[in-house]
């Protein structure tokens, strides 16, 4: 009894301890519950938000690019896809489901197999896409027989349109899936089928037609299953772009460009610089670049020798051949060289040191005045003007029309030009000038290159009244849908002697509307929309002596890459110019039987579609009448009849 | 002397006398435990009684029947059968071995047909039982004696190396420390545990190499977790989040985001107690671990109050065992411990625990029941 008595008390005594030891780490427990609870309950609050929240971000529809009548060019079209939710499909299981589904849609072995993959890759109840760009008839089928085809479902996006196709691919570009390399942090572009301008107005106004993205917060669990929507926050839909162009005219000079085998032209407004026309031919159509191309059509598009990716109307560069004389021409004028009267005589060539120079009418043209050197391209004149007044003068002055430099056009990709000097030749080719090579510029051959746009500026800035215009494509951009008038700019002068410049325009005049013109051919017989302008013939090879006496092989004869470049630049109506236009056509030949054709043919479609528009909007509604009159001609002229 | 023991120690309570010596007040502390545990097993299930709560509570109403058996019971008999019942339950460790279910990569289950049974969570009261009766028998004199602790040491060797085989590190690390209370409490020298702790420590980097990957694996999560966020670390860090966004006053009832979300992994067992942090913050989980001490506080006071070495032992063990549950359970999921698996006593989700709790509780309540009753050194119908 008295041992156990003892035990007892030592039992009691080690209990308390025990009772002290416990406590002590009931403290630590408690202590860390605060710790827990209290001290760090932010950090862990959020974490837990950070959990369960998840920020999905809605994509906002792109936005739409019309024409200057409003006419949409690039638009969203609905699309269809077709999914399939595994979890959902019941009894079936996937491979059922696809069982039925491939006798509505029929699916290869490969997309099967993508398709169980993916499958296999996301949890059940997440939707893995079997088929996009549905059409509509593979919609309605699935849609009827949704009952018997579990875990199927249809879900619409939008994908980008383009109504005009290859019309106005150059212009607008494209889109497409955005690359690893334009990813800058922007959640926007980590969704899936986002797309984003890789070329044209749909690159230059990219983050304007993008929107804004709106966002939704939803609860989701620890498998990422969606459980419900907290926060809704919608977003901006992407600004609608307003171009200049007119997507009539568009459509009438691609028609006609698309005899050629590659060419461009665009036309001017000669006081705005709107660009209401611009075509390059042969195009692609931008369509299938936002569905995404296959190898083979890439490597078609690539390496055909027409270039249809290369927009020939801003990053072509020609010689300009005699569509730059009027620009010699008033050099020579305003620097006093020559009188309007003055007179040079043609024999069909001029020598410099040992060479010969010829003149393109081999007997020559025999006394000529400017105004007749310009009408009949005679080249001897010009390359005695050259001479006398110096490639540097001829140079500053190409500079002052908008040659030699991009013309700041909201397109990319334009190039620059050449307007060679003296020092740009020491410079770039460590080199003297020549004097021959004054002569070449003199015709605008030799280092002298120019694109198609630079040629339209220089037209419309030699027609305006001497006002530097620049082209623009776009008008306005609108959040709203609403289009501002934008504010009339006024470009500044250039500095010509007025006198000067309306006997160049004369002379651009009687190229077409008199007999000894070289364009005569291609003159404007009705008197409201007479047009003006200059040809332009660029050989692309030289032609050596002995070629020479022979007799100079003709276009027809060479094969297609040696031919000469078929240029013309117009304006219209000739009286008081409101159109300018420049025509290149590649490898084409004689800019007076080739180019000028063309321009007579824009130049009257736009002036047509301009007298159709004045008349009063009670008998034709604005945009409409727009898209009826592509400048067909039938169509055209009894509107304008009534006018 | 005899006559008097003979009036202490009534041959027999009847059964009447001894339902009305129960202590009632500590079964209360228990059902209300309880029912905390129904309370987050409906919310576990997303507000539903199916399919936790409602069988969790069947498993309560067993296993009070259980306790109440146990405690009338006659103290002597399970003094008399101690040594039997832990035989019994190493032979049962032993055949786990050889035919138990595997679950979670462990063996711990041994099908019987109706219910699995689990002999390690037995197996915690078997040793309690057999380290009593052990030291019952033996004087303060003896227990200062090294040699006549080897046997004792063996008691608690064999199960805890079965166990850790299954393997069960938890269950192992239980059985050690509840045998070293008692050990503790039966008077062995302090100096002792201190020597066997440095040798510990010394023999750390040796049981390292015993232990398998996934328990290694265990440890080095438990020492960083963030190191693999989406691995083995998940669940504790998930853990922490949950229990320190529940803040002072926690999310409310049902409104667990952590759990209902299920970025909780077992929040019905394991991590019930997370679930209550998440939903009932600091407030609710102070609630519950006061709770929990109360019920400590009262098993120690029975022991205490016994005036057998047997009863007291038994107590003591009793109540070590319980608060292992909690200490392991609650250090476990707020990062202070490795997660090794050990339930919240009363209200995890899970019914061999809870049958072993009840089961301990009993007995706790038969040494209270009999807390006078002098039982020899070998138990009923032995002379003192």
């Amino acid at each position: 009894m008295h041992g156990d008595q003892e035990r007892q008390k030592l039992f009691a005594r080690r209990t308390v301890m025990l009772v002290g030891g416990k406590l002590v780490l009931v403290s630590m427990l408690a202590g860390r519950m605060y710790y827990l609870q209290v001290v760090k309950a932010e950090q862990y609050k959020m974490l837990a938000d950070e959990n369960r929240i998840s920020l999905r971000l809605l994509a906002p529809p792109r936005g739409r690019i019309v024409d200057r009548f409003g006419i949409p060019l690039a638009d969203n079209k609905q699309n269809y896809r077709v999914m399939l939710v595994s979890e959902d499909t019941r009894g079936l299981g996937v491979d059922g489901a696809l069982d039925l589904l491939h006798a509505i849609v029929p699916m290869s072995t490969g997309e099967r197999r993508r398709v169980l993959k993916e499958v296999k890759r996301n949890r059940s109840f997440v939707p893995v896409t079997l088929r996009e760009n549905l059409e509509w008839e593979d919609v309605a089928r699935i849609e009827v027989n949704a009952p018997d085809l579990p875990g199927v479902m249809i879900d619409e996006g939008q994908s980008r349109f383009y109504p005009y196709s290859q019309n106005l691919a150059h212009v607008l570009g494209y889109v497409s899936a955005v690359s690893e390399r334009e990813k800058t942090g922007d959640r926007l572009l980590e969704l899936p089928g986002f797309r984003t301008g890789k070329s044209g107005i749909e690159k230059i106004h990219d983050l304007s037609l993008r929107g804004s993205g709106g966002s939704s917060e939803v609860e989701v669990n620890a498998y990422g299953r969606v459980i419900r929507e907290l926060n809704r926050r919608e977003g901006l839909p992407g600004a609608e772009v307003r171009m200049t162009i007119d997507v009539g005219l568009q459509l009438a000079v691609a028609d006609r460009l698309s005899k050629e085998v590659s060419a461009s032209a665009i036309v001017l407004d000669v006081h705005t610089g709107d660009v209401l026309a611009m075509v390059s031919h042969p195009s692609f159509d931008p369509n299938d670049f936002n569905r995404g191309l296959g190898v083979d059509e890439w490597n078609t598009l690539i390496n055909s020798p027409a270039a249809p990716l290369s927009n020939k109307a801003i990053a072509g560069r020609y010689s300009p051949g005699s569509c730059f004389k009027m620009l010699v021409a008033l050099t020579a004028l305003e620097r006093g060289v020559i009188s309007p009267t003055g007179k040079v005589y043609c024999e069909g060539h001029m020598e410099l040191g040992d060479t010969k120079f010829h003149c393109w009418r081999k007997g020559g043209h025999g006394l000529v005045d400017v105004t007749s050197a310009i009408s009949q391209s005679c080249d001897v004149y010009f390359y005695e003007v050259a001479r006398r007044v110096g490639i540097d003068r001829i140079a500053e002055m190409a500079i002052r029309f908008g040659l030699g430099d991009a013309t700041g056009l909201d397109l990319p990709g334009e190039k620059q030009g050449l307007v060679p000097t003296k020092a740009w030749k020491r410079e770039a080719r460590d080199q003297s000038w020549h004097q021959g090579e004054t002569l070449l510029a003199g015709i605008g051959q030799g280092y002298v290159l120019t694109t198609p746009l630079q040629l339209a500026v220089m037209t419309a800035r030699l027609v305006n009244g001497g006002f530097a215009v620049s082209p623009q494509l776009t008008k306005s951009v609108s959040t709203t849908g609403v289009h501002a008038v934008p504010e009339h700019h006024e470009f500044p002068q250039i500095g010509i002697n007025a006198r000067n410049l309306a006997l160049v325009r004369d002379a651009m005049t009687q190229v077409v509307n008199t007999p000894q013109g070289t364009a005569h051919a291609s003159a404007i017989q009705d008197p409201r929309y007479t047009m003006g302008g200059k040809t332009g013939t660029v050989q692309v090879r030289r032609i050596t002596k002995a070629e020479r006496e022979q007799g100079v092989v003709k276009n027809k004869d060479l094969p297609w890459e040696e031919r000469d470049h078929a240029l013309f630049v117009g304006f219209a109506p000739a009286d008081n110019p409101r159109y300018a236009v420049a025509v290149v056509v590649e490898h084409g030949g004689g800019g007076s039987s080739v180019a000028a054709p063309i321009a007579r043919d824009i130049l009257l479609t736009a002036q047509r579609r301009q007298s159709a528009r004045d008349i009063p909007i009670s008998q034709t509604s604005g945009s409409q009448a727009a898209l009826d009159l592509r400048g067909n001609e039938d169509s055209v002229r009894p509107v304008a009849g009534e006018s | 002397m005899a006559v008097r023991e003979d009036a202490l120690n009534p041959p027999s309570f009847t059964l009447r006398q001894k339902l009305w010596q129960m202590h009632w007040m500590f079964i209360l502390l228990l059902a209300a435990t309880a029912s905390v545990g129904f309370l987050m097993l409906y919310s576990a299930a997303g507000g539903n009684i199916d399919p936790w709560a409602s069988r969790q509570m069947m498993r309560f109403g067993v296993g009070m029947v259980v306790l109440i058996t146990v405690a009338v019971i006659d103290i002597r008999l399970w003094l008399k059968y101690a040594y039997v019942f832990y035989l019994a339950t190493v032979a049962l460790l032993v055949a786990v071995e050889f035919m138990g279910e595997v679950g979670k990569g462990a063996q711990r289950w041994l099908d019987l047909g109706y219910f699995g049974l689990q002999p390690s969570e037995l197996m915690k009261i078997a040793l309690v039982l057999a380290l009593a009766r052990y030291f019952h028998g033996t004087s303060i004199e003896d227990v200062r004696r090294i040699p006549l602790l080897f046997v004792p040491l063996l008691l608690i060797a064999a199960p805890a190396a079965l166990v850790l085989r299954q393997p069960d590190l938890g269950t192992a690390l239980m059985l050690i420390i509840t045998g070293a209370v008692i050990f503790f409490a039966a008077g062995v020298r302090i100096w002792k545990f201190l020597m066997v702790g440095i040798i510990a420590v010394g023999a750390a980097p040796i049981a390292w190499g015993f232990l398998r990957d996934y328990q290694k694996q265990r440890v080095l999560t438990f020492l960083n977790p963030e190191s693999d966020p989406l691995g083995s670390g998940y669940h504790i860090i998930q853990s922490k989040i949950a229990f320190g966004s529940g803040g002072l006053f926690g999310k409310g009832f049902l409104q667990g985001t952590q759990s209902h979300l299920n970025f909780l992994p077992e929040m019905q067992t394991d991590f019930i107690f997370t679930m209550l942090a998440e939903e009932f913050g600091l407030a609710g989980g102070l609630a519950l671990l006061g709770l929990y001490v109360v019920i400590l506080i009262y098993g120690l006071a029975i022991s205490v109050r016994c005036r057998t070495q047997f009863g007291r032992l038994v107590g003591i063990g009793v109540t070590a065992t319980f608060f292992l549950y909690v200490f392991i359970n609650m250090a476990m999921v707020m990062g202070l411990v490795p997660v090794v698996g050990v339930p919240l006593p009363l209200i995890s989700y899970g019914g061999t625990a809870m049958l072993t709790l009840l089961f301990g509780f009993g007995l706790l309540m038969g040494t209270w029941i009999h807390r006078d009753v002098m039982v020899g050194r070998r138990g009923l119908g032995d002379d003192v």
